[in-house]
C-alpha cells in the first residue's frame, strides 16, 4: 500500500497541486514530490494526471466471493404508511441499473402487519419482489431494530447493490448497517451508474460543499451500499397492471435491540412544506432586517407553492425555527428553482442550495456572492421587489 | 461520567476560495480548523461534564499535525486528549475510520457516553458516528439538538427534516450533534497555558490493538477512483431596468422555462 511519483514520467506541470484536497503536494526541480504525512491517498492527483506518473498500489485483503451477490434493492422508508418520495425516484434509477446488469429490482419494506398497501405500490412502480418484514416493533423506524432485520436479510438474500435515501433515516441506518456487515458505503450520491466492464457500480458524489464531485467504488465487498440524495432522480411511473412477488417475514426483535425508546414526535407547524422535498423554495436572509418581514417570503413562497427557507443569520437571531435552515450547518436542498432574497451567499450557504437547477437572487448589494452562483439576479430593494414579484406572479397564475 | 468526543481536522471553508479558472478550491495557505459540528459535540461534552461530574476525553485520528486542533480542546477546558496516528491509517474510508475510532475508545477504557458532530463539513458523509456506535455494540441517537441525563438515562431531542424526535436511551451510547445544539465556549486564558504544557500522547495501530486488515486503506471497502470539478452553472444573467421591468422579465423567463 502505498502512493508514489513515477519520475520518468512526471513533467512537473503542477496539475496534480489544485487536484490534492489535502495540499499535500509540491513540485520542485519539474517532478512532484507527496508529503506523506499530509497525503490519506484520496486517489485525487492519479486522475488529475495526465501522464500517468502517480501511482497508488493498494493491496486488498478482505475480499468476498462476489458472484453470490445478485439483485438490487431499494430501501423503502415509509412513515406512518407513507412511503417516502425518495423511494420512487431510487426505484426508477435503480430500474436502469437492474436492466444494465440483468438482475432483479426488489424493494425493502419493513413496517407492522398494515402494510400490504405500500407493498402493491411498490410493485406498480417498479419493484419485480418486495421483501416485506412486518412486527409491531418495526412500526416507527429506531436503529438497532432495522439494522439488525435488514442486516439479517441482506446476509441471507445477497443482494449486489442496495440504495437508501440520504434522509436522515437512510443515514442513520445504512451507516450501522455498513459497518456490521463489513460493506461498503457511499454517501449522500447524486449519480450512479454501472461501468460496463467491470460491472462495478460507480457512486458519484459532491464534496467541500459541492465544489468537488467524487466517484467512488467498491471493488471487493458485497453489497455495494449507497445513500442517495433526494429529488436528483427521476420518479419511477405508476402502471397499476404491474405484477410482482411480495416475500414476506416476521422477524422476532430481540430486546437487546429495544434500547431506544421514541417518548414524542412533535411537528414543526411553522412548516407548510419540507425543505428537502420542495420543488420551489424561497429563502430569506438578514437582509429583510426583522423577523416580521419573513412575512413578504411566506407570501411569495405561498403564491408558487414553495417552501420558506432561512439563511444562517437568521435563525441564529431567532427569527425563524431552525428547521428552515438551508446550507452547510442546516440542509442540503437542490430544488428546481431557488430564490434568495435578501442572502448575500456566504460559502456555507452556497454549498447547501448551490445545486438547484434555477437560482434567483434578489439583493441590493451588486457584489454580493450570491450573483456568482444566480441564473438570474436583480440588484435593488427587496421590500420594493418582492412585493410586486408576488403580485406579478399571481396574477399570471390566475 | 466518562464521556469520548471524536473529532476531525478539516480544512477552513471560510477561507476557501474557487479558483475562477479550474473551478477548484484554492488550497495553498488554508488553515485546518476543528470541523464546526464537532465543536458543538466538545461543547456538549463540558456542558454535561459541569453539571454531572467526570471526565471529557477527545480523540481525533489524522496526521501528526492534528494535535494541535487537540491542544485548542485542552484550552477549552478538554480533560484529556489523544492523537491516533500511523502510517498505516492513511487511506481509510468511513468504515476503517470507524473501526480505527471504536478501538481507540475501547483501549481507554470504561466510558459513558460517546459524543461525534452529525458530520464533517469535508466529506459530509455523517457515517463515521453510527459506524463507531456499531463497533462499540452502543445504541446511537443522531441529530441531537438537545440532551438531558437523569439517572442514567438519556433524552435526546433528534432535529428531523420536519420533526423533533424525542428519545430516551439507557447509557452507555453514542450521540451525534448538530450546530443548533449550543454555542461553542471560547478557550480562556487559564486554558491556554494549560494547553501550551499539555503532553498529548499518539497512539499507532498497535497501541489500538487494531487488526490489521481492518485500517487503512486496505480495511476500507470504498475507494476514490476519480475527482473531478462539477460543470459550471452556465448563463448567469443580471436583469436591469426599472424594478417593474426587471420583475416583469423575471417572471417571463421563469414562466418559459415551466418552473412557476
Amino acid at each position: 500500500m502505498g502512493i508514489k511519483v513515477i519520475n520518468d514520467k512526471c513533467i512537473g506541470c503542477k496539475l496534480c497541486i489544485p487536484a490534492c484536497p489535502l495540499g499535500a503536494i509540491k513540485v520542485e526541480n519539474r517532478k512532484a514530490i507527496i508529503d506523506l504525512d499530509k497525503c490519506n491517498l484520496c486517489g485525487a492527483c492519479p486522475s488529475s494526471c495526465k501522464f500517468n506518473a502517480i501511482e497508488i498500489t493498494k493491496e486488498d485483503v478482505r475480499v468476498v466471493d462476489k458472484s453470490q451477490y445478485k439483485n438490487i434493492w431499494v430501501f423503502a422508508e415509509q412513515y406512518e404508511g407513507d412511503v417516502h418520495p425518495v423511494v420512487i425516484e431510487l426505484l426508477g434509477e435503480g430500474k436502469k441499473l437492474a436492466k444494465d446488469l440483468g438482475v432483479e429490482l426488489c424493494a425493502l419494506l419493513l413496517g407492522d402487519a398494515d402494510i400490504e398497501k405500500e407493498a402493491k405500490e411498490l410493485i406498480e412502480y417498479g419493484a419485480d419482489k418486495v421483501y416485506m418484514a412486518t412486527a409491531p416493533e418495526l412500526k416507527h423506524y429506531t436503529t438497532l431494530p432495522y439494522s439488525t432485520v435488514i442486516s439479517d436479510m441482506i446476509r441471507q438474500h445477497k443482494p449486489e447493490i442496495v440504495l437508501f435515501g440520504a434522509t436522515t433515516t437512510g443515514r442513520d441506518l445504512a451507516s450501522r448497517i455498513a459497518a456490521r456487515i463489513n460493506a461498503g458505503l457511499t454517501a449522500d450520491c447524486t449519480g450512479l451508474a454501472i461501468d460496463k466492464e467491470t460491472k462495478l457500480l460507480m457512486q458519484t458524489r459532491p464534496a467541500f460543499g459541492g465544489n468537488i464531485m467524487a466517484t467512488i467504488i467498491c471493488k471487493n465487498h458485497r453489497p455495494q451500499m449507497s445513500t442517495v440524495r433526494p429529488k436528483v432522480f427521476k420518479k419511477a411511473t405508476l402502471d397499476h397492471s404491474r405484477k410482482g412477488q411480495v416475500i414476506k417475514s416476521t422477524p422476532k426483535i430481540d430486546q437487546s435491540d429495544l434500547l431506544v425508546r421514541i417518548v414524542d414526535m412533535i411537528k414543526d407547524a411553522t412548516l407548510k412544506v419540507n425543505l428537502a422535498e420542495a420543488e420551489i423554495i424561497v429563502s430569506g436572509g438578514r437582509g429583510l432586517q426583522a423577523p416580521e418581514n419573513f412575512k413578504l417570503i411566506e407570501e411569495l413562497a405561498g403564491v408558487i407553492g414553495g417552501a420558506v427557507g432561512a439563511s444562517r443569520a437568521t435563525v441564529d437571531a431567532g427569527w425563524i425555527s431552525s428547521h428552515h435552515q438551508v446550507g452547510q450547518t442546516g440542509k442540503t436542498v437542490c430544488p428546481k428553482l431557488y430564490i434568495a432574497v435578501g442572502i448575500s451567499g456566504a460559502i456555507q450557504h452556497l454549498a447547501g442550495m448551490g445545486s438547484s437547477d434555477i437560482i434567483v437572487a434578489i439583493n441590493k448589494d451588486p457584489d454580493a456572492p450570491i450573483f456568482k452562483v444566480a441564473t438570474y439576479g436583480i440588484v435593488g430593494d427587496l421590500f420594493e421587489v418582492v412585493p410586486k414579484l408576488t403580485r406579478k406572479l399571481k396574477e399570471v397564475r390566475g | 461520567m466518562n464521556i469520548v468526543v471524536c473529532i476531525k481536522q478539516v480544512p477552513g471553508t471560510t477561507q476557501v476560495k474557487i479558483n475562477p479558472e479550474t473551478n477548484t478550491l484554492i488550497r495553498e495557505g488554508v488553515e485546518s480548523i476543528i470541523n464546526p459540528f464537532d465543536e458543538n459535540a466538545i461543547e456538549a461534552a463540558l456542558q454535561l461534564r459541569d453539571k454531572h461530574g467526570g471526565k471529557v476525553t477527545v480523540i481525533t485520528m489524522g496526521p501528526p499535525q492534528a494535535i494541535n486542533a487537540l491542544k485548542d480542546t485542552i484550552a477549552l477546558g478538554v480533560d484529556e486528549a489523544i492523537l491516533v496516528s500511523d502510517r498505516a491509517f492513511a487511506g481509510s474510508d468511513t468504515w476503517a475510520t470507524s473501526y480505527t475510532l471504536a478501538s481507540t475508545i475501547r483501549k481507554i477504557g470504561a466510558f459513558d457516553l460517546v459524543i461525534c458532530g452529525k458530520q464533517a463539513i469535508d466529506g459530509d458523509t455523517a457515517q463515521v458516528g453510527p459506524g463507531v456506535s456499531e463497533f462499540l455494540n452502543i445504541p446511537q441517537v443522531t441529530f441531537a439538538v438537545g440532551v438531558e441525563i437523569n439517572n442514567g438515562v438519556m433524552k435526546v431531542n433528534r432535529l428531523l427534516e420536519d420533526t423533533n424526535e424525542i428519545v430516551e436511551v439507557k447509557l452507555p451510547a453514542l450521540i451525534t450533534v448538530v450546530k443548533q445544539m449550543n454555542t461553542p465556549r471560547m478557550p480562556s486564558f487559564k486554558g491556554k497555558m494549560k494547553a501550551k504544557s499539555a503532553v498529548i500522547p499518539t497512539w499507532g495501530a498497535k497501541d489500538i490493538n487494531a487488526e490489521d486488515g481492518k485500517i487503512g486503506q486496505k480495511g476500507s471497502p470504498t475507494s476514490v477512483v476519480k475527482i473531478f470539478t462539477p460543470p459550471p452553472k452556465g448563463g448567469g444573467e443580471l436583469l436591469s431596468g426599472s424594478v417593474d421591468e426587471m420583475v416583469d422579465a423575471l417572471v417571463k423567463k421563469l414562466r418559459d422555462r415551466k418552473v412557476c
